[in-house]
């Protein structure tokens, strides 16, 4: 999957002349947190977070009667201008790394130097929820099985022959025995027990769920 | 005629039947009529029989073309490709005989029920035909062809104008219902069930509050896999009173899926009968307290037939008929009429026995779990 798939193309940005108190109505209306800062070709110029704008704001605890002129200074003046920006061709994996390695919570979409879009850390878990396939009316079962090639195939013909639409299946490693792995698989049907009856008789262990405190 | 109680009924409601094996079986409906009989609870002038919802009334909330897609499968036209692409013929949903008019008179018992209790010719009414809460505007799921509820509730809206409270007790999450009214501030859906980490349809997170207008008209209460009696009831309990007090709804109906009892085979929470007297119970007080008396009830789950459903939903009806139900032992009638019939020894009395599965591990860490939940999902409007 690529980021041009997954990416907000409607962005709200300003340009780098408006006031603090531009952008912080904006957000306040929007309920969004970043708002890159465009000139008149569309060109990324610099961004700016909640953040940027509360270290701008006077604090509450002293008199501010004398700052209240903060708010209209000019957005340039407390925009960050060293900026992490991604492409649409980018892998939305790649993304991922990119938020977990630097302290940022969202990333401008930048083709030929135009901004295109945003990706915040909220989409790209969005993405993920969509992707275990967990916002569509399914049941969901887990499956420890051998960690070897071929069971994913073989397990899988259990579910060709109940004619059962599969949503998602993620594999992981199982914790306490690394000779078996953890098949996770959304199932699109409210009657899984023939399933889970087939499965078992073909010799593997299925939570569905168990008693609570009960390993496989 | 005023009437107090309306059971709607006909034969002809048995004919919405997937197949010989099919887990949703409207035997159900027969059983738990003949129990009410041979418990002389209730009167063939208490029957009403169910009328058929028109196109137009079912595209009150489904799209043109399903509806069409529905016709022409039930006629053997529908081709597997696009039968696919709407719900129809999978293992939940199989194709059967005219399902369309066997899914629209499920529909249409809904609104009869409805026309009966908001035009005031009877307080409450029970259709336990429908209740199929996983139908979509354009999509059969989850053992649902066309969603009676939504269509009811639609109906309700523009025909009499009345703010409905939807109350879904099924052990299911109730999707369908709560995304047809997702944005809609006059329409409020609480629904308690299975929490959606394993079981169908995976939905029903407290964090699902509604959107748009509708947002905080919608209530979740996810419980915890094998919930027992107490702490399932206190949840309900504590949910129904304080929503009802929020949202003042000028009738209430409630959607009385049977499939969270621990006998059910398809879901895994441990309810017994204990909860099954109290649901229609509060129900009932809360449909006094607040909308002078308006109360339509449907059915929905319950996939043990034989032990739990007639039970369950005989209950209601003898709650809405202020029948105190002091009678001890099922008929021996109904037994000797059906134990033949059933793969599994029929119950001998109204109650389950005290020693009907063995003590839960954890009980009390799936209690105060639930508690939170509960805590959780009420904070907006405590």
């Amino acid at each position: 999957m690529i980021v041009e798939e997954i990416m907000k193309t409607n962005v709200i940005t300003l340009t780098q002349n408006h006031s603090i108190n531009d952008a912080y109505k904006l957000m306040l209306h929007y309920k969004i947190r970043h708002l890159p800062i465009v000139d008149e070709n569309k060109h990324l110029l610099g961004i700016v977070s909640d953040r940027d704008i509360r270290d701008a704001l006077p604090s509450i605890l002293i008199d501010s009667s004398k700052q209240r002129n903060v708010l209209l200074k000019p957005i340039k003046m407390i925009m960050k201008t060293n900026i992490i920006t991604g492409h649409p061709l980018d892998f939305v994996e790649e993304i991922g790394t990119v938020f977990y390695e630097h302290p940022i919570s969202c990333l401008p979409i930048v083709k030929e130097h135009t901004l295109v879009g945003i990706i915040t850390k909220t989409d790209l878990l969005h993405t993920l929820v969509e992707l275990t396939g967990a916002h569509q009316p399914s049941s969901q079962i887990e499956i420890k099985a051998p960690n070897r090639a071929g069971v994913l195939s073989e397990m899988t013909s259990v579910f060709l022959k109940r004619k059962t639409n599969i949503l998602s299946i993620l594999v992981y490693p199982y914790k306490h025995d690394e000779k078996y792995k953890m098949i996770v698989i959304r199932v699109q049907t409210i009657n899984p027990t023939s399933l889970i009856e087939d499965l078992k008789h073909a010799g593997y262990q299925v939570l569905w769920p168990n008693l609570p405190g009960i390993q496989l | 005629m005023n009437q107090d109680s309306i059971f709607i009924y006909s034969p002809e409601l048995l004919k919405y039947k997937f197949s010989d094996h099919h887990p949703f079986n409207p035997l159900r409906l027969k059983l738990t009529l003949d129990l009410l009989m041979k418990s002389n609870a209730i009167k063939t002038n208490d029957i009403v029989p169910p009328r058929f919802a028109t196109n137009d009334e079912l595209s009150l909330l489904h799209d043109i073309d399903y509806i069409e897609a529905v016709q022409q499968a039930g006629q053997g036209l529908l081709s597997m490709d696009r039968a696919e692409n709407y719900g129809l013929g999978t293992e939940d949903t199989p194709i059967f005989p005219n399902m369309h008019e066997n899914s629209a008179l499920l529909v249409g018992g809904s609104l009869t029920a409805a026309d009966y209790v908001m035009s005031g010719k009877a307080n409450h009414a029970l259709h336990l035909g429908g209740g199929l809460h996983h139908g979509f505007r354009g999509k059969a799921s989850g053992f649902c062809v066309y969603n009676d509820c939504s269509v009811a509730i639609r109906y309700i809206q523009e025909t009499y104008h009345a703010k409905v409270l939807y109350i879904d007790t099924d052990a299911h999450h109730g999707d369908g219902i709560q995304w047809s009214f997702y944005d809609d501030p006059n329409v409020c859906t609480l629904s308690i069930h299975e929490t959606g980490r394993y079981l169908f349809p995976g939905t029903g997170d407290i964090h699902e509050r509604g959107h748009d207008k509708g947002y905080g008209f919608s209530f979740n209460i996810p419980v915890d896999a094998f919930t027992e009696d107490e702490s399932w009831l206190t949840c309900y309990k504590e949910a129904l009173s304080e929503v009802a007090a929020y949202f003042k709804p000028d009738v209430i109906l409630t959607q009385n899926g049977a499939d969270a009892h621990f006998l059910d085979p398809l879901t895994h929470l441990s309810v017994t009968m204990k909860t099954y007297k109290e649901i229609p119970k509060i129900a009932h007080e809360i449909a006094h307290q607040y909308c002078d008396g308006r109360w339509i009830a449907v059915g929905g789950g319950g996939y043990d037939i034989w032990r739990v459903v007639p039970r369950a939903w005989a209950l209601i009806w003898l709650e809405m008929t202020e029948n105190r139900n002091d009678m001890n032992q099922i008929p021996s009638s109904w037994i000797s009429e059906w134990q033949k019939k059933a793969p599994v020894t029929l119950p001998l009395k109204w109650e389950d026995d005290d020693c009907l599965y063995a003590p839960i591990p954890r009980k009390a860490e799936i209690t105060e779990k639930n508690g939170q939940t509960l805590e959780k999902s009420l904070f907006p409007i405590r």
